[in-house]
């Protein structure tokens, strides 16, 4: 763990640049009008996250944000984006969720006082410090990192793995109708192919 | 060999800390870096052109210096001066942004590549590459992520329909073929035991028997290539660009120097990608060293180059052989062939690098999901897909009357 003391101008300098980089990001992804350009300060954001990683040493964490995050998921958004539509600006002041906007105030409060209340121990995080132990050669890292992943942490790693597929996999099936061909087809509402599909002929 | 390069690994620039001297050697390389980038695509785009023309029996550029070797430089100095135009309907500021996603990270790929040896300049000896970070070929596979933005917003914001399209195709494509081009990649990874470019070069350096082309089995390489060109849009796989289908694809509405640097992007990540096969799969700079003085950093530089330049030919050969792919045939050779292949590849090399029961073990497992996955398609081809096997978008089903019921007839509804 970098301890504050101990930082040099150029880690300074890094970190500030990420800092700014996500911050700004943040900021971005909430105050843009436009669906896309929020997506594009995400990635801002994901990136000054990346630099944070490698001020720290974890280079391989940091390439795998990119290529994850800024590579992946993101551009799934901006896929989904640009196939509905929703690329116009969005009237939000019709709030679909009641009282989310105090709700969020809370729970910010909540996360932020935990932080502070954690930074005052001067222990950042819960679990052991240096699973990955410290960068002394150049590949101890990812090395180290893979040989954690699959002994001490291999059950969480599949269950998480096990979790991706089982989303995957719910999402064909809730897209796709059931293939019964023996039985009558119908549309999603039960109603047979063929009938009337208005209110007035469904409701019986 | 391998141990002994895993201590020594990183650019023996920095061993004895940063001193002025070696921010001006890394200064050099960085500007180096880029000159070189920028003639590559010079020459690159004149090389395919001649070679094209010659396949193609015409004559191609002649006019512009030696055997038209400044075509390029006067079609850029042209494209500079035109009108820059930037149509109204578009998304201004992510319309100008665009073409610097699409070349900045095509520049950043060519940092990690060992171009040669190393080489000692006043005390310090340094390696012949702009950068060897530990992390290496997983740079280059983030930038060329990244790299999918350009297209992808180019498209977008160009507020046209044929663009649009152009980058929803090219989002689906590079995303797809990523996953096997990831995949062989980690079979290199895996026998290399490193990320880093410079490691994995080091350790092919035993003459041509030990390339990773042959010890891994020509498969991962062939993925590799077939993915590499689907993620550059490249022909066969330029569907992307499909000018008798989409006018000129992403960049239909881009003009003066924004069409430049798109262009440049385009034909820099051909020579990338180029030299990124050479440097998995053949070696990189590695090759028989003619003993005279010097010969140790010109030879390797000189390998290099050449193994790239034949590397450019094959794509360009490709470009002149084959016609443009269907798109849905392109969707489907990447996931139901490539993905597939490259998965059960990338076991059978992690269980051969344990041990020979481990091998043939998974050697079986992956017969056994081949015959799996057979009779999935099996299954899947003898369905019927019909629109109606597809639910409508959410937005346009009809909602159920029950529930429009209670949300009009409050009170009303109840003497049903």
């Amino acid at each position: 763990m970098v301890l504050a003391t101990s930082m040099t101008i150029p880690d300074i300098l890094v970190f500030v640049t990420g800092a700014l980089m996500i911050l700004v990001g943040a900021a971005g992804v909430i105050v843009a009008k436009n669906p896309v350009h929020s997506a594009l300060c995400l990635v801002l954001t994901l990136f000054g996250v990346a630099v944070l990683f490698i001020e720290q040493q974890a280079d391989f964490l940091a390439a795998v944000q990119v290529i994850v995050y800024a590579g992946a998921v993101v551009v799934m958004f901006l896929f989904v984006i640009m196939f509905l539509g929703v690329d116009r600006t969005e009237d939000v002041h019709d709030e679909p969720l009641m009282g989310q906007r105090p709700l969020a105030i809370g729970l910010v409060l909540v996360l932020v006082g935990s932080i502070v209340a954690l930074g005052s121990e001067a222990k950042w995080s819960g679990g052991s410090h240096s699973v990955v132990g410290i960068n002394q050669g150049p590949y101890q890292n990812v090395a180290n990192l893979g040989k954690a992943i699959f002994t001490t942490y291999l059950f969480a790693f599949e269950i998480t793995s096990a979790l991706l597929v089982i989303a995957v996999v719910g999402a064909v099936v809730l897209a796709r109708r059931s293939m019964i061909t023996n039985a009558p087809r119908t549309d999603s509402l039960g109603n047979p192919l063929g009938a009337t599909t208005d209110f007035e002929g469904a409701d019986r | 060999m391998s141990a002994m390069s895993l201590l020594a690994a990183g650019d023996p620039l920095y061993q004895h800390g940063v001193t002025w001297i070696v921010f001006l050697i890394v200064a050099v390389k960085v500007l180096l870096g880029f000159g070189i980038c920028l003639i590559s695509v010079t020459l690159m785009i004149w090389f395919e052109r001649k070679v094209i023309s010659d396949m193609q029996a015409r004559i191609g550029p002649n006019r512009a210096g030696p055997w038209g070797l400044a075509q390029t430089l006067a079609d850029g100095i042209k494209l500079f001066f035109k009108e820059d135009l930037i149509p109204e309907r578009s998304d201004r500021i992510v319309f100008k942004l665009a073409p610097f996603l699409s070349l900045v990270p095509a520049l950043v790929i060519f940092a990690v590549i060992p171009v040669g040896g190393t080489i000692t300049i006043a005390g310090y000896t340094t390696q012949l590459q702009v950068a060897d970070p530990p992390i290496g070929i997983l740079l280059a596979i983030a930038m060329s992520a990244i790299g999918v933005y350009g297209v992808m917003l180019a498209g977008w914001s160009s507020g046209s329909k044929y663009p649009l399209m152009s980058s929803v195709r090219a989002s689906a494509q590079m995303i797809s073929y990523e996953a096997a081009l990831g995949m062989s990649v980690l079979t290199v990874v895996l026998i290399s035991g490193s990320l880093s470019t410079r490691t994995m070069v080091d350790v092919q350096g035993g003459g041509p028997w030990h390339w990773n082309v042959i010890r891994l089995g020509v498969i991962p390489f062939v993925i590799f290539l077939i993915a590499g060109i689907a993620e550059t849009n490249r022909p066969p796989f330029d569907v992307v660009e499909a000018d008798s289908e989409l006018v000129g694809g992403f960049h239909t509405e881009y003009s003066s120097i924004r069409f430049a640097l798109f262009y440049l992007a385009e034909f820099l990540n051909t020579v990338t990608m180029s030299a990124i096969v050479v440097t998995l799969f053949f070696g990189g700079p590695s090759g028989y060293i003619l003993p005279i003085p010097g010969g140790t950093i010109i030879f390797p530089v000189l390998w290099f180059l050449l193994k790239t330049v034949a590397f450019c030919y094959l794509f360009v050969w490709l470009r002149g052989a084959l016609p443009r792919s269907r798109y849905d045939k392109l969707m489907d050779l990447g996931w139901r062939r490539l993905i597939p292949l490259s998965l059960g590849w990338m076991l059978l090399v992690a269980g051969f690098l344990v041990s020979v029961a481990w091998g043939i073990g998974m050697g079986i497992v992956i017969v056994v999901g081949g015959l799996v996955l057979s009779r999935a398609w099996e299954l899947g081809s003898e369905r019927e897909f019909t629109d109606s096997a597809v639910l409508p978008p959410v937005a346009s089903r009809l909602i159920p009357p029950r529930l429009v019921r209670d949300q009009t007839d409050r009170g009303e509804g109840e003497d049903q």
